[in-house]
């Protein structure tokens, strides 16, 4: 399938500037001594960051280790205490509205909008992107056709399943063809099924796309199956970054991706103590009830 | 797997010198009517979706007025201006009161959108924040435009002898709408302090009624004591009660104050939300 050409409207995004790779240009993320604190607490202390262009980065951490604090500064939602971020070459300090055209973002919470249906939730997004009113109807329709929800898109979100709300979300990500898919936790709350196919749906569009995916997770087995690099954060600082294969290697043969974490955090990726715990329990709690 | 994915466009690359230049203040201007546009849109779409709450809610005003108005009227306990029918004097009021309750209940929806991801979420595309305020505030207005027509005709029904100029008609609804894009604007403000539901309803349910109390919905500011008609005079509610007053019933108003407070104070309640929204992404 094809998306029909985009013609930007005037400030749409930045210039096309062809497959320049080399400096600061073939960096999708770039962060230096990013810094955020909650009153006394160091949610994030001082994280530098490079995400290549074009790969699928994870930062993995348990719960409360910084992983989302992170991700709220990238998508602008948060202003950095310390340290600067820049998106494709774009400050996000200076430019936020710029950085935000050029982003795909799925939060952790199933956030479709469920008192609309899921072609309205796509189409909103659309004209939230200015997508222009000539291909916003086939853009939105080849969103849902991607996602596989062409037959249910005519029907309230609240009667979508766990699974079809992340992907109708997917959907709305990427009705602006984003150059960066920002994913937080995106298959917590899904059963196993449901969490492959929403990475193969992921792992697809990435490839044809061109685009660059970071996402979070403390799944493990997803983030040594599905990503190119790895962070691997922890109390707010990143203790390890590399391809999964090298990091395990370091640890010499038999190494699992638990093991390389274990090794440089001292702790394990299940432990789910931290105040995260509780507050998953009643975002569950909240989705449960939303979604009736 | 059930169908390919479409392909996009190459990714934006940006030349850090290439980066088109800042917004006009054309541009930006250009991209708040176009964003208020489409959350109006928006908002229209989820009320067609559910009416039942347009239904309910308009059970509160109706008995407002079978009871209270008609024993008020019957007692006669409260001098109206020209002696018309207290009846007659109190629907206006109940039309601005029955706006003000839905209006107050939308900083708790926006709490509730944040808690539920779909705020978090628009506030990542690029919009301005003062747009998704003005959607919220459109919807309490045309929820209350619709809850006000059931008021006047109920009105109507009861024998209160009410404008059939169309024109005036028009300018009521206005006069509703935007009373309560003010007050929920005045709401979304408080949540964006609040920050918590469970803050916001207490919040909520103590400022509404004396919001109430202290307008002239209920009785002329004349009948009021001294620091209440201070009170009364800095109260949007008042302001807006005798506009509708002056059109519905044509008892002696002052309309062009009355639009400008009410238009001042909703332009300074969107920007004050739009200030504090970021708070609740936090």
């Amino acid at each position: 399938m094809e998306w029909p050409p985009v013609t930007e409207p005037p400030n749409a995004g930045p210039v096309l500037t062809g497959p320049e790779t080399t400096g600061e240009l073939s960096n999708a993320v770039l962060c230096s001594g990013l810094t955020y604190r909650f009153g006394s607490y160091t949610a994030v202390d001082r994280v530098d960051l490079r995400i290549e262009r074009g790969e699928t980065f994870g930062l993995l951490g348990p719960n409360g280790a910084g992983k989302t604090t992170t991700i709220r500064m990238l998508t602008t939602l948060l202003r950095p205490m310390a340290g600067s971020i820049s998106v494709l070459g774009v400050s996000a300090a200076e430019r936020p509205m710029l950085v935000r055209r050029m982003i795909g973002y799925v939060p952790q919470l199933l956030s479709a909008d469920a008192t609309l249906t899921g072609r309205e939730n796509v189409e909103l997004f659309a004209r939230l992107f200015d997508v222009p009113r000539s291909q916003r109807r086939d853009r939105v329709e080849a969103s849902l056709a991607a996602m596989g929800l062409t037959e249910p898109a005519g029907r309230l979100v609240k009667t979508y399943s766990g699974g079809m709300i992340r992907r109708l979300e997917l959907a709305q990500a990427l009705v602006n063809a984003p150059s960066l898919l920002v994913l937080d936790e995106p298959t917590v709350g899904l059963d196993p099924i449901a969490r492959t196919d929403v990475w193969e749906y992921i792992a697809a569009l990435r490839v044809q796309n061109d685009m660059t995916v970071l996402m979070t997770t403390h799944y493990m087995d997803e983030a040594d199956t599905y990503c190119d690099r790895i962070a691997l954060m922890h109390a707010g600082s990143i203790r390890a970054t590399g391809s999964p294969g090298v990091l395990k290697a370091s640890l010499g043969a038999g190494a699992t991706l638990d093991d390389v974490f274990r090794h440089y955090t001292g702790g394990t990726l299940d432990d789910n103590t931290e105040s995260g715990g509780i507050r998953d329990v009643r975002r569950a709690r909240r989705t449960a009830r939303r979604l009736g | 797997m059930t169908s390919a994915a479409p392909g996009a466009p190459p990714a934006a690359l940006a030349d850090p010198a290439a980066l088109p230049p800042a917004d006009t203040a054309a541009a930006v201007v250009r991209r708040l009517a176009s964003r208020i546009v489409t959350l109006c849109w928006v908002e229209l779409r989820k009320m067609r979706h559910d009416r039942t709450e347009l239904y309910t809610r308009a059970i509160q005003p109706a008995l407002w007025l079978l009871i209270y108005g008609e024993v008020f009227t019957k007692i006669r306990a409260i001098p109206t201006p020209g002696g018309i029918p207290y009846l007659a004097y109190l629907a206006p009021g109940i039309l601005a009161q029955s706006a003000l309750f839905i209006a107050i209940f939308y900083g708790i929806q926006i709490i509730w959108e944040r808690d539920a991801g779909v705020l978090t979420k628009l506030m990542v595309t690029p919009t301005p924040r003062a747009a998704l305020i003005t959607g919220k505030a459109f919807a309490a207005g045309v929820r209350s435009v619709v809850q006000a027509t059931a008021v006047v005709i109920l009105s109507a029904i009861l024998g209160v002898a009410l404008t059939g100029n169309p024109l005036k008609l028009v300018a009521a609804a206005c006069v509703v709408a935007l009373g309560s894009a003010f007050f929920s604007c005045l709401s979304m403000t408080i949540a964006g302090l609040a920050l918590s539901r469970d803050r916001l309803m207490g919040i909520g349910q103590a400022i509404t009624m004396p919001l109430f109390f202290s307008s002239s919905a209920l009785y002329p500011e004349q009948i009021m004591p001294g620091w209440l008609q201070a009170i009364s005079r800095c109260n949007p509610l008042s302001y807006q009660v005798d506009a509708l007053r002056g059109l519905l019933i044509g008892t002696p108003a002052h309309l062009g104050l009355d639009l400008i407070v009410l238009a001042v104070a909703t332009v300074a309640g969107v920007a004050a939300s739009a200030a504090l929204l970021p708070r609740l992404a936090r």
